[in-house]
């Protein structure tokens, strides 16, 4: 077995830090399905309340309005 | 703090800045344009159903849009002449900047999403100058990207029924992220080539258009629109790319 081979065997070593990437990786998608979720209601809800409310940002968004 | 509870902070500080400033923006830029192209939906409101006159509640979303949504079957909203609206003048203007910040604070949750996964990638924050650089790239995919279709239109132009815009306007926004991302973070010439396949896709298939449109909106108050928009987006996504990043770099350090 080669020193490089060794060395990518020894890799999994880094697993803690992979660990807390995970946990980072979900917190961030999550709060981006939160985001996607807050411009959907504001930018693209068809309840007539919502769209009327928001009418001019839709259009100086330029959202399909309408 | 936790990753989620930085977004979420340094998310709601700069769409709060970026919501007023745009606002304020939007009152010298589209918002005159829009009020302007009402009078001209209005005057053809009127005109259209002068035998049959309509509740004086259709308001500023005249409902002439039922005709047209009743018209293409689609489906589409109902602007009911008894559903609510904001009155002209301050109320109007206070949902404006509502809506505004909301709108600010949910690309900020994106972007400040993508300043988390890179900053634990690369073991370093996003710093002020690279998230503008993000927000350019949030004009480019939400605003450059859909509007070559979809221009953006004011109250009173007829367009395509709303549904199939909405679908063409969120392929078009995804074709372009992913091809952006193609390009800039595979750093491959397949990969840049399928990138640039992808940017074009949406506008090889084009758009949702109507065959023939006929309007009493002036085609020089559009054009107008279309400059302001393009503007005042340029103008908001800078500013929420820089201030987002910057916000959640300090919110994520002290975690």
């Amino acid at each position: 077995m080669s020193q490089s081979q060794l060395a990518n065997a020894t890799t999994p070593v880094t697993l803690p830090v992979a660990a807390g990437q995970v946990g980072r990786l979900s917190q961030a998608v999550m709060a981006m399905v939160l985001g996607v979720f807050v411009i959907g209601m504001v930018g693209f809800s068809q309840i007539d309340v919502v769209h009327n409310a928001a009418h001019d940002v839709r259009h100086s968004n330029a959202f399909p309005c309408h | 703090m936790s990753t989620f509870r930085s977004i979420v902070f340094a998310s709601v500080i700069s769409g709060l800045i970026v919501g007023l400033i745009v606002t304020v923006v939007q009152q010298f830029g589209t918002v005159p344009l829009i009020l302007k192209a009402e009078v001209f939906e209005k005057a053809a409101e009127t005109h259209q159903h002068e035998a049959t006159p309509q509740p004086a509640a259709a308001g500023h979303d005249r409902a002439g849009h039922d005709h047209a949504a009743h018209e293409h079957g689609a489906g589409d909203h109902d602007h009911g002449a008894g559903a609510w609206e904001p009155r002209d003048g301050f109320e109007r203007n206070a949902y404006t900047a509502a809506a505004n910040v909301l709108t600010a604070i949910g690309f900020a949750l994106l972007l400040a999403g993508f300043f988390a996964l890179r900053s634990g990638a690369t073991g370093a924050s996003v710093r002020w100058h690279e998230g503008l650089l993000w927000g350019l790239a949030g004009f480019a995919v939400f605003t450059l990207a859909p509007g070559v279709g979809l221009p953006p239109e004011l109250p009173g132009v007829p367009v395509a029924p709303l549904l199939s815009r909405q679908i063409w306007w969120l392929a078009a926004v995804l074709a372009a992220a992913g091809g952006l991302a193609l390009i800039a973070f595979r750093r491959s010439v397949p990969a840049a080539i399928s990138g640039v396949i992808l940017l074009i896709l949406p506008h090889l298939i084009g758009a949702p258009d109507l065959a023939n449109i006929e309007t009493n909106v002036p085609s020089s108050l559009s054009h107008q629109f279309v400059t302001a928009v393009t503007v005042t987006s340029l103008v908001f996504w800078t500013l929420l790319g820089g201030l987002t990043s910057a916000m959640f770099a300090r919110f994520d350090q002290r975690a």
